[in-house]
């Protein structure tokens, strides 16, 4: 689905940096995807293959790092590893708690030539 | 081989420009809401009511459309006596920030707006990830659909700030539990302000009204 528009938008990002740097080749993209994000890795890998594919880019590699949904209480501030689906605090059972990872859609790196 | 650090976040282009677009419909008064569901969960029909609800008065509301192809949403919001704009997305299967960016030329030319309503495409996905520069976003589920829907979509309903219930009419018919739903769209997002609507019998319309009304404040008044 918008794992094909991502994909645009990421090598977007890409040539532009490689621009600036002056570097010729792209071996590989690093990204932080987090876990309650409507992103699929499977889907993005695909999305990325397919979209480099013939182009001088086609030798890159995906590279993802999945990040786990972590909160905080703000009651009592416990820290804790939440799943998506409970974001309750398993101490106090409150319902106001921070997302302190897990939500993330970032580009952290790229290594180039 | 070298490693450029980069840490931007992907969408960062989309989240600069929905910024951009908030910060115009503040300047501009206005109040937006996003509103996001499966196709057929009835964004188009509760946007009905609601104008019809609110008051069709001194172009308080407008309407933005998004679909893959048609202009059917829009005919039927103009229906109600309300200025509605198309955006067909084509193969996209979301609105974006540049979108919503684009139409704006055309909000400022509605008068005294105070509410915006922009219903994205059928789809709960991808609308998630994409800030739209709205104020709150409102995801609607209907009881077709099953009442385990927030589980299967943990990330529409933790970006959302508002969940509606819709179709309770035809509770009878399914094995939807509305406690159920409601305990698990608020395990996932416990600040969800939940509504629940039917729109063939009209229930909960007056509240979702009143509710959207009094954000929009001034410009917008519920008809008893
Ligand atoms: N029984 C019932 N049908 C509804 C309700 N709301 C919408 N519908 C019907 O559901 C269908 C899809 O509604 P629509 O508003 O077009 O959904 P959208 O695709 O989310 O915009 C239409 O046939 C509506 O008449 C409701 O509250 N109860
Ligand atoms: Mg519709
Ligand atoms: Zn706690």
């Amino acid at each position: 689905m918008h794992e094909i528009s991502l994909i645009k938008t990421i090598l977007e990002t890409v040539k532009k940096e490689m621009t600036v740097c002056g570097a010729k080749k792209l071996n590989s993209i690093t990204l932080r995807v987090g876990t309650l994000t409507a992103v699929e890795p499977v889907a993005l890998r695909f999305a990325f293959n397919s979209s480099i594919e013939k182009t001088d880019m086609q030798n890159a590699v995906l590279e993802i790092v999945e990040s786990k949904l972590k909160g905080r209480c703000r009651d009592c501030g416990t820290g804790f590893n939440m799943t998506e689906l409970d974001s309750l605090c398993p101490i106090c059972g409150g319902g106001d708690v921070k997302r302190v990872s897990g939500t993330e859609l970032d580009i952290i790196s790229i290594d180039v030539d | 081989m070298h490693e450029i650090n980069i840490e931007k976040k992907i969408l960062m282009k989309n989240d600069e420009i929905a910024s951009g677009t908030r910060l115009a419909f503040r300047k501009m008064g206005i109040f937006a809401i996003n509103m996001v569901s499966s196709p057929g969960s009835g964004k188009t029909s509760i946007i009905e009511e609601s104008v019809k609800k609110l008051g069709v008065k001194a172009g308080g509301i407008a309407v933005i459309e998004g679909d893959q192809e048609t202009e059917l949403d829009k005919k039927r919001i103009e229906r109600c006596g309300v200025p509605a704009h198309q955006i067909t997305t084509g193969r996209a299967c979301h609105l974006d920030a540049e979108m919503i960016c684009s139409a704006l030329e055309w909000v400022m030319d509605q008068k005294n707006l105070k509410l915006l309503i922009i219903e994205n495409v059928g789809n709960m996905v991808c609308p998630a990830e994409y800030d739209l520069g709205e104020e709150m976003m409102v995801v609607i589920l209907s009881v077709a659909e099953g009442d385990d829907k927030p589980l299967k979509y943990p990330a529409l309903f933790n970006a959302a700030d508002v969940l509606i219930i819709n179709k309770i009419d035809l509770t009878p018919q399914t094995n939807f539990d509305i406690e159920r739903a409601k305990k698990n769209a608020l395990k996932i997002n416990p600040g969800l302000k939940i509504f629940t609507t039917s729109c063939t019998t009209g229930e909960g319309i007056t509240e979702w009204c009143a509710f959207i009304a009094g954000l929009a404040a001034k410009g917008t008044e519920v008809k008893e």
